[in-house]
């Protein structure tokens, strides 16, 4: 998507991903114990890793990886008799259950495991990310995500969490669940606390390759329809989020013409499919917004009215103050800057730590003929961020009106 | 699999049970009757224990027993009882817990039997 800045694609690391997943699935599934069937994919993974490149990709590369996985399995566990006996009934392609990864992502995301421990776990055992790899994205040390997983690893044995999507009735809050870790992965890719671009980039297309897995096994949920709507739409507009110096370009300033406009039409018809359902709740309203601003042809033509209509809505399923002050954002474009600035002064208390809304202050006064405070905003804005691209854009816009 | 429930109660609950009428507190714990009523095929074990100032500590230090009164003063969530239940994972465990209609806290553990 993003070729015309020359990123290369790194092609084995992809196979290895799409495979992992299933494979460590279909282990588990046979093995019953989760960290055996873990560990014998990320040994099959770094073999891969190491001769691929040597050798070529083998033509059947899950073939390759489940044969890897069970003979190093076998040497690992010929003195136990009970695993060797389920590893030689092993036969690869596994029973067609397209469910069995779904059911790794559903115990990964088990509520009673940390949400931290979550997150390293459908890293490491679904998207197969090593350790040193999760610890760079998340700018923990190396020795802090190993231990998370392997706590979440023996809890998930000794608790017996089950290894299985939940009955129906429970389905809404666990795939809750599931979907707030896939979105937490996207952002951190998207937002790239980080400053590693190529990590960044790893975690949004495995956050979106999540999502997409997600609708594929279960078409009928509107949220994780959503969801991947809401992904495919930032990822469709990435191209032109920063320039040629890596500085963040703002919207009303993207070259349009370089978002991926058909991505943004199979978007639309995901929205539509979800509405459908006639069930709205958080990602569907959140991709509906990123919509209005997506399909307008210049930023002239936003649709506000009807981003300030679904960001209400939003706000009913979904309170929160830095969603309200998002909709002030919207309300400056539809009602004026007046109107704005009274929903920001009344959220200032809740978010005096969120640079945001300083910044967003300081945009407001300025429109409103006050320079002076509105620096004073950008100050303060300054003094909270610590993202190296929010920082630059709020010290140009200083100087520029100093 | 056999998991224990543990039923804590930090020190809101008995203010909160102190300010309902007796019906209310009555059909409280109607409630509570209900719940093991309905779990009673699960439920191998219950113990319910008496308030903590019953209680006495004993702790070793430098290999000799200190016996104190009470349980530890710091202690803001008393453990006041704890059911033992036969079910088949975490989830039936939880669903268990998440029907409760008595105190907030609910410690779930395996047992190792």
């Amino acid at each position: 998507m993003c070729d015309d800045v020359g990123r290369p694609h790194d092609e084995l690391a992809r196979v290895v991903r799409d495979h992992a997943g299933r494979l460590a699935a279909s282990l588990v599934h046979l093995l019953g114990d989760f960290s055996a069937a873990e560990d014998l994919v990320q040994d099959a993974i770094e073999t891969a890793l190491r001769r691929w490149p040597v050798e070529g990709v083998p033509d059947r590369p899950d073939a390759w990886l489940f044969t890897v996985a069970r003979n190093r399995g076998l040497d690992v566990l010929r003195r136990q008799a009970r695993y060797r006996e389920k590893l030689t009934q092993l036969q690869w392609p596994a029973r067609e259950e397209p469910d069995d990864r779904l059911r790794l992502l559903f115990t990964c995301c088990h509520p009673a495991l940390p949400r931290q421990a979550q997150v390293a776990l459908t890293l490491r055992t679904i998207c197969g990310l090593t350790t040193p790899q999760i610890a760079a994205a998340f700018l923990v040390p190396e020795s802090t995500v190993a231990q998370r997983i392997t706590r979440a690893k023996r809890k998930i044995t000794d608790a017996a969490i089950p290894y299985r999507i939940p009955p129906d009735a429970e389905l809404p809050e666990r795939l809750n669940e599931v979907l707030t870790v896939v979105y937490l992965l996207y952002n951190e890719g998207y937002l790239s606390s980080t400053g590693d671009g190529a990590w960044s980039r790893r975690l949004a297309e495995d956050a979106e390759w999540l999502a997409s897995s997600l609708v594929w096994t279960l078409p009928r949920e509107p949220e994780v329809i959503g969801l991947l709507a809401l992904i495919r739409l930032h990822q469709a507009r990435a191209c032109a989020r920063f320039d040629a110096g890596g500085r963040i370009v703002l919207l009303p300033d993207q070259d349009r013409s370089r978002w991926d406009h058909a991505a943004i039409a199979e978007a639309g018809q995901l929205i539509a499919r979800a509405a459908a359902s006639g069930r709205p709740g958080p990602y569907q309203l959140q991709a509906a917004i990123v919509a209005c601003h997506a399909e307008a042809p210049r930023w002239e033509d936003t649709d506000w009215a009807q981003i300030v209509v679904l960001y209400d809505m939003l706000l009913a399923v979904a309170p929160s103050p830095v969603t309200r002050l998002n909709r002030a954002i919207a309300l400056r474009y539809h009602a004026g800057p007046e109107a704005a600035m009274k929903e920001v002064d009344a959220l200032a208390e809740h978010l005096d730590r969120y640079p945001l809304l300083h910044a967003t202050r300081a945009e407001l006064l300025r429109a409103l003929g006050a320079p002076e405070e509105a620096r004073e905003a950008d100050r303060r804005a300054l003094d909270l961020t610590a993202n190296p691209a929010q920082r630059a854009i709020i010290e140009d816009r200083i100087s520029w009106t100093c | 699999m056999k998991y224990v429930l543990m039923f804590a109660e930090p020190p809101q609950y008995a203010e909160y049970l102190a300010a309902m009428s007796d019906e209310e507190r009555q059909a409280a714990y109607d409630e509570v009757g209900r719940w093991f009523a309905e779990n009673a095929a699960r439920i191998t074990h219950h113990v319910h224990l008496l308030p903590a100032h019953t209680a006495t500590t004993m702790r070793k230090v430098d290999g000799h027993a200190e016996v104190t009164d009470g349980p530890f003063v710091e202690g803001k969530e008393i453990v006041t009882g704890f059911v033992e239940a036969e079910v088949a994972d975490l989830d039936e465990a939880l669903a268990m817990a998440r029907s409760w209609p008595g105190c907030p806290v609910i410690e779930i553990r395996p047992a190792d039997v």
